[in-house]
């Protein structure tokens, strides 16, 4: 048997490859983005990229009913943009196995939202399984193709980020192909007509009603038994914390979340003193506890935001309950104690946050867009960094779109908005849920301006590719899609192209653009460079020329500091340029009004 | 060393440092010794020049994959305004591995935040075992400045209760074939330092 550290996201992959899935789709998201990438690697499986999770759902769900073994991977937010597939293919049922995992953010360590996805298997009534560890997410992925088939139903795995990205040993098995199931026309199950659905409906609640007898009477939900003054009911990464906290208090880890094993829980319940369920984000599991009419503690003294970890963990249960301290970690409370008075004492430690790269061709259009005074309603990706001073160049961003939608909202309320502000948006985000935006701006005669930040691929996921730039996630070359002809059968009459690195002219485009009465797209294009390497000599600053106005440093390069700056004690005079960092990318020469900054010469 | 015990590595610095590198070829080699491992990290945005860490625990049967604040064995800190930063999280005696370099994060370098002065004496005031190290001086002298996460490595390396033979088997299974050479001998700086 090979063993192999993985992260959750690869023993995913494995799993589906090990499950016998052929075809697998998706769309980019952290911390979902991995399993994909991994899984087009193995023999014998399909998996593309789709433009947004609606359409990689419908996908699944058509290989499905065609026979095949499907897997879909979706972030959380993703799968708002995908429920509406979700709802009705609960009623229909699959054909082939069809399992999708749905990777939450706690934390928001890369998201817009904390939502907690639990409530979607609840709504859409159908099954869901947690992994706690790597192996664990393999063997649940190969299990849920099984509990598919056999319950008729779509299967929901729930990861969180510390699932999918932390790694553990993960033994490999072999690939069973299973090959499709025939395909059959089956009006009353495939044809979501409201006589035939209302049929499935009834269906649905009595597969539900299956489901968690099958659960109760399963092997996913283990009970490590230990001290009965202490019970901890938990799944996934939170059971994870509680046992590091607490090794020796009795556990109840849920492996299927829903539909719960009532009568494990009422068993598990009826043999400790004091329960507690420790749970990241909603009272999911603790609601849903308390309707079967048992005690137990949960949200009132563990938080509803962020992540969990064991401190938390720790500190929560033994302040609702004191006893719980002899069943914790040995030396858990001195440690933290002593790591208390180390934070307060090393509090002042500034805080890291991301920023775009030096050179990102996003830079350079906000740059023009801060010097215009616009309003900027913004849309997720890279260019979201955009937002963080001191470039500070957004009013608006919440979810893919927006960046179009919400700037045609803003010029119905005021017509005077139409003048001032632009919508900007990304080449993948665009793809994904910008276009029917711009549809609806031409339609009504809206007169926005909005930017393409075209920079050729999907970056800040980690550089998936993208129906416009030409390749597909199989490395296989595609066509590439043709914003302005798209914009053009659009209705757009007025398309540009521009060149980020041309400021001038990007300046005069937004001008021009913004003035006119009509619908504008403004695509300004340039790859990222973390694609397409650019590199020119380095600028520096001459600091007799320089008059210390802060136009350099404005621009938010992290090539440049800015003068007093105390990244040395007393800091520099006036403002320097990291040759090690710059790329030439020319940014701050433009900036720069009094010729204090100049290029290196080559070589 | 007592085989049921749990020991907790926190590896800290800036994003592109090569941190989750070191990592891997830690764990690797811990997999390989037959020790239950758990690795945790955060990819997404630390691409873009944030803060990156990596968590490794290894023992005989490990549960969360994230270490407790205070329990951190070994902190290798790849830049010193990182070190301060997890400092909390290492242990009452526990060992602190810095790279003797600042890196100035966006608020510092716009003038809204100050680089903390003399991180290492802070550290050294807290942890009596805190080893400087001049990784990137190290591998420059190895023969590439990029290789100063081996030199790092190195320098944890040497007071890990592994032979050095398997740390060089462990790294040549790893990194590209092309850049092995300098990054034994960077390993091998580090060792020396940490041993010196
Ligand atoms: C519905 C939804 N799906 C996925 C994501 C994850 N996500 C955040 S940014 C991004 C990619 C943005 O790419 P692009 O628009 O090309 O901009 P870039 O990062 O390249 O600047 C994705 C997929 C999300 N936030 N929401």
């Amino acid at each position: 048997m090979t063993k192999k550290l993985m992260s959750g996201n690869e023993a995913l992959a494995r799993g589906a490859f090990e499950a016998g899935v052929t075809v697998a789709a998706g769309y980019p998201g952290t911390p979902s983005t991995e399993i994909l990438e991994e899984l087009v690697k193995s023999e014998g499986v399909y998996a593309e990229w789709a433009p947004n999770e609606k359409v990689a759902f419908e996908v699944g769900i058509g290989a499905s009913i065609a026979g095949a073994r499907v897997l879909v991977t979706l972030k959380q937010v993703g799968l708002n943009v995908a429920a509406d597939p979700l709802f009705t293919f609960s009623y229909t049922g699959v054909n082939g196995g069809f399992v999708f995992i749905n990777a939450d953010d706690p934390q928001l360590h890369s998201s817009q939202n904390e939502q907690d996805n639990r409530h979607y298997a609840r709504a859409a009534k159908i099954p869901m399984l947690e992994p706690a560890d790597s192996a664990e997410a393999k063997a649940m992925l190969i299990k849920a193709y099984g509990i598919s088939e056999e319950f008729d139903t779509p299967v929901m795995l729930r990861t969180t980020t510390r699932i999918s990205h932390s790694k553990s040993i993960v033994e490999l098995g072999e690939r069973s192909e299973v090959g499709n199931k025939p395909y059959e026309k089956r009006f009353d199950k495939f044809v979501m007509l409201p006589g035939n659905a209302f049929k499935r409906h009834i269906f649905v609640e009595e597969r539900l009603r299956r489901l968690a007898e099958f659960n109760d009477a399963g092997d996913l939900n283990p009970i490590i038994s230990g001290s009965p003054k202490l019970g901890i009911i938990a799944a996934g990464a939170a059971y994870e914390y509680a046992r590091e906290a607490f090794p020796a208090a009795s556990h109840l880890k849920l492996g299927m979340t829903y539909p719960l094993p009532a009568e494990t829980i009422r068993a598990f319940a009826a043999g400790v003193e004091r329960l507690f369920v420790v749970e990241e984000l909603d009272p999911f599991l603790e609601d849903q506890i308390k309707a079967m009419g048992i005690e137990v503690t949960g949200k009132a003294c563990l938080p509803l935001i962020g992540e969990l970890n064991p401190d938390i963990v720790f500190k929560g249960i033994t302040g609702a309950y004191d006893e719980a301290k002899d069943l914790a970690r040995p030396g858990l409370a001195e440690e933290l104690a002593e790591s208390d008075r180390l934070q307060t004492d090393f509090a002042d430690a500034p805080m890291r946050p991301p920023i775009m790269c030096p050179g990102c061709p996003h830079r350079a259009v906000y740059s023009v867009l801060k010097r215009l005074k616009v309003i900027v309603n913004g849309d997720i990706g890279c260019y979201t960094l955009g937002a963080l001073p001191p470039l500070s160049g957004l009013d608006t961003q919440l979810c893919m779109g927006t960046g179009v939608s919400v700037v045609h909202g803003f010029g119905l309320a005021d017509p005077d908005f139409r003048k001032r502000a632009v919508g900007v948006i990304g080449d993948s985000t665009f793809i994904h849920s910008g276009i029917t935006g711009l549809i609806d701006i031409v339609y009504n005669g809206g007169q926005n301006t909005v930017i393409i930040l075209d920079n050729r691929i999907t970056a800040m996921t980690g550089r998936q590719q993208n129906p416009a730039t030409g390749r597909t996630l199989r490395g296989t070359p595609a066509p590439e899609l043709d914003f302005e002809q798209l914009a053009a059968a659009i209705g757009v009459k007025s398309v540009r192209v521009v060149d980020p690195y041309e400021t001038e002219e990007v300046e005069r485009a937004v001008k021009e653009e913004l003035a006119k009465d009509e619908a504008s797209l403004i695509i300004a294009r340039r790859p990222c460079l973390l694609v397409e390497r650019f590199t020119a000599p380095p600028f520096a600053v001459d600091p007799v020329t320089c008059k210390d106005c802060g136009a350099c440093s404005n621009i938010g390069c992290p090539a440049i500091a800015k003068s007093g700056a105390p990244i040395k004690p007393g800091g520099p005079a006036k403002p320097v340029i990291d040759p090690a960092v710059c790329v030439g990318c020319a940014l701050c020469f433009k900036a720069c009004k009094f010729d204090a900054i100049s290029q290196a010469k080559e070589g | 060393m007592t085989q049921d015990k749990t020991t907790n590595i926190l590896i800290v610095g800036v994003g592109g440092q090569g941190i989750l590198l070191s990592a891997d070829i830690l764990a690797l080699l811990l997999v390989g010794q037959g020790f239950d491992v758990k690795q945790a990290e955060i990819h997404g945005m630390s691409q873009r020049g944030g803060s990156v860490h990596s968590m490794v625990r290894y023992g005989t049967a490990i549960s969360s994959p994230l270490i407790s604040r205070g329990d951190v064995d070994y902190l290798m800190a790849y830049e010193e305004l990182e070190a301060l930063r997890w400092a909390p999280f290492v242990k009452p005696g526990g060992t602190v591995i810095v790279n003797k370099k600042q890196i100035a994060p966006a608020p510092v370098a716009l003038g809204v935040a100050a680089y903390p002065e003399d991180p290492l004496a802070r550290l050294r005031q807290n942890f009596a075992r805190t080893t400087l190290v001049e990784a990137d001086r190290l591998a420059q002298e190895a023969g590439n400045v990029r290789a100063a996460n081996l030199v790092m490595l190195g320098a944890l390396a040497a007071g890990l209760p592994f032979s050095k033979e398997l740390w060089r088997d462990t790294i040549a299974g790893r990194v590209p074939p092309k850049t092995l050479e300098v990054n034994q001998d960077a390993f091998e700086l580090g060792w020396e330092v940490a041993n010196a």
